[in-house]
């Protein structure tokens, strides 16, 4: 475990804190910070984890079944696939999903309101950026995690296992960092717990039902594929996808790189809407 | 006084020696500070000294500006204007490195309380960056410390009020901090358990950390600080000795007397009247300064207990304000 090495945030003496907010935190990201952050949720999900990974892996494995029975009946091939191997990738992003954005709300609604648990490691020699990224990092880790579950009941449902699977945690990883973020802003944004069921029922359910998971993005009106580009959740879908089924290298860099400026965009706004309700 | 110096590499940050440790020199020095919500003003011109390895008792009524200041001193909190230091470290420029050598117990218990007494110190002993080889002494120091060894394994959430107020305070101790913020650390307990933390912290003193404890009980500050600094409206308004304040602001004696408030209102009436500072107290009326009572009035009062002048005695002799 390292401490820091802050002598370059602290070099000179000038007494100028005005405390006009310019210059007014240190802004280094400290691994040890984000270890402490991280042990803390290691410490919780130790206790919690039967409850947590059983939504975790039913939720998705409910769609699975429903959607592969009910609807697989009916047609046996989308887009060029079985619709179970359609179906068993395009779950994964749901997966994800449930796991980063659902958990990550809810979470640091409690912890920041109820259980003012952030004022007391604010305390502690950790800044807020370091809490959004400790608690992001553990998010997203749960969530490329349990992404793959799906996967492996798609697989006792008949997919074929393939090499470029193994991608896919990672996918689900950067996926989650950037939902794991959204949760962590709207957390911050909204007044009450009650409000979330906007931003389930007005944002993340919709993301959800066009993503591409249950019936091909191209099945949809121009204007709405073309607003998919703007869906985090398709280019998951795609992504897995592609890994199952294989990569078409330059459509995936371009997944890729949408995933990583959601997280990036979505990084900004959580340690901003986060600073704002911590630090008055 | 010294910037500058980086965080030691090794030991435990809190019990290095640093800029701000020496005796004479300012844990804490607060100069004009100013801090508004909208139109209030919950800190308005606060300057305040606390000299290393002194308790120092911020004593005011609820809305004086308490939480406040000890938020400020953490950065929880940024101040419209003037400047702070802390331990050497410009804040909140440099907290950070402040808040790696102080602990704090917020007048709201935030303890988690999903987690059990042990799992709570070990959490805040790598937040504290106490070394890897030592974070397990020091979780368990900290477990004697609040004397919950035989309930470390409980969670929080099952522990008594007193119980979890003392692991507050031992979470705040697992680094060995040179500096303490406490925030009306007794609030709302009861007199038992007050008694107990009393011991825990008037330990911290005997130890030689600095301890910056706000409260709005006055016994609290007379027993455990040896400076009391007055607050009301968002600023000092009286700095000294418990002892050197109440000789000054209040004289040696009170003379204190019942009756039917009629009764007390004529002799408020008439002690005002001849220049004397008087105030009530529950059921009685207490005039201050009783000593430079002349006789004459004394008889016209009638027959009063006479008592020690106490820090209370002060508070409303400087404000007109009651404390509680
Ligand atoms: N976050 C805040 N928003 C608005 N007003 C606040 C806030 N915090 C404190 N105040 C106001 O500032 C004043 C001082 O409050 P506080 O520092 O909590 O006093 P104390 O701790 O001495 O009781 C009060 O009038 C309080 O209502
Ligand atoms: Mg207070």
């Amino acid at each position: 475990m390292s401490t820091t090495d802050d002598a370059g945030a602290n070099t000179t003496g000038a007494n100028t804190t005005g405390g006009t907010g310019e210059t007014r935190r240190l802004r280094r990201i400290e691994p040890a910070a984000l270890a402490g952050v991280i042990t803390h949720d290691i410490t919780l999900f130790r206790r919690y984890w039967p409850s947590t990974s059983f939504s975790a892996v039913v939720e998705p494995t409910i769609y699975l079944l429903a959607f592969g029975w009910g609807f697989g009946s009916l047609v046996s091939v989308v887009a060029g696939y079985r619709y179970v191997e359609f179906l068993g990738t395009g779950v994964v992003a749901s997966a994800v999903l449930f796991a980063s954005a659902f958990a990550s709300m809810f979470q640091t609604f409690v912890r920041r309101t109820y259980q003012k648990l952030y004022g007391a490691v604010l305390a502690a020699p950790v800044d807020v950026p370091e809490i959004v990224l400790g608690e992001a990092l553990w998010i997203a880790a749960k969530a490329g995690v349990y992404g793959c579950a799906p996967l492996l009941v798609a697989i006792a449902f008949g997919l074929d296992p393939t090499p470029g699977m193994l991608v896919i945690p990672f996918v689900g990883f950067l996926t989650g960092l950037g939902f794991g973020l959204f949760g962590i802003w709207t957390s911050a944004l909204v007044p009450s717990i009650d409000s979330f069921s906007y931003i389930i029922s007005g944002v993340l359910t919709p993301l959800f039902l066009v993503a591409g998971t249950f019936f091909p993005v191209s099945e949809l009106p121009g204007w709405a594929r073309a607003l998919s580009w703007a869906n985090p959740l398709y280019h998951c879908v795609e992504l897995v996808r592609d890994a199952a089924f294989g990569f078409a290298p330059l459509a995936d860099l371009g997944h890729l790189g949408a995933l990583g400026v959601f997280a990036g965009i979505m990084w900004l706004l959580a340690v901003r809407s986060m600073r704002r309700r911590l630090i008055d | 006084m010294v910037h500058g110096m980086p965080l030691p590499r090794t030991e435990t940050l809190a019990t290095t020696t640093g800029p701000g440790d020496q005796p004479g020199e300012s844990a804490i020095s607060m100069r004009n500070v100013v801090k508004r919500y909208g139109e209030v003003a919950a800190v308005d011109g606060l300057d305040l000294d606390v000299p290393v390895g002194v308790c120092l008792g911020l004593l005011g009524p609820n809305g004086a500006g308490k939480s406040t200041t000890m938020r400020m001193l953490t950065a929880q909190s940024i101040a419209d204007t003037g400047r702070i230091n802390v331990l050497g470290y410009d804040v909140p420029r440099a907290s950070k490195q402040a808040r790696a050598a102080m602990g704090v117990v917020p007048q709201e218990d935030n303890l988690d309380t999903e987690l059990t007494a042990r799992q709570n110190l070990a959490v805040f002993a790598r937040l504290y960056r106490v070394p890897a080889r030592r974070r397990r002494a020091a979780v368990e120091q900290a477990l004697a410390l609040a004397q919950l060894n035989d309930r470390a394994d409980t969670v929080t959430e099952k522990l008594s009020g007193g119980m979890r107020r003392r692991l507050l305070i031992a979470r705040a101790l697992v680094h060995r901090p040179r500096l303490v913020l406490l925030d009306e650390p007794t609030v709302g307990l009861d007199p038992q358990v007050r008694q107990e933390l009393w011991s825990l912290i008037a330990g911290l003193g005997a130890d030689g950390v600095t301890v910056l404890m706000s409260t709005h009980y006055i016994e609290e500050a007379e027993r455990l600080a040896q400076d009391v600094a007055i607050m009301s409206r968002g600023r000092v308004i009286a700095r000294d000795t418990p002892a050197r304040l109440i000789d000054a602001h209040a004289g040696r004696t009170a003379a204190e007397y019942y009756g039917p408030p009629p009764k007390l209102a004529e002799i408020a009436a008439r002690a005002e009247a001849a220049g004397f500072t008087t105030r009530r107290t529950g059921p009685s009326v207490s005039v201050l300064r009783a000593e430079n009572m002349p006789a004459e009035l004394d008889d016209r009062l009638g027959i009063g207990v006479r008592r020690a002048a106490t820090l209370e005695d002060v508070f409303v002799a400087l404000t007109g304000e009651r404390v509680e």
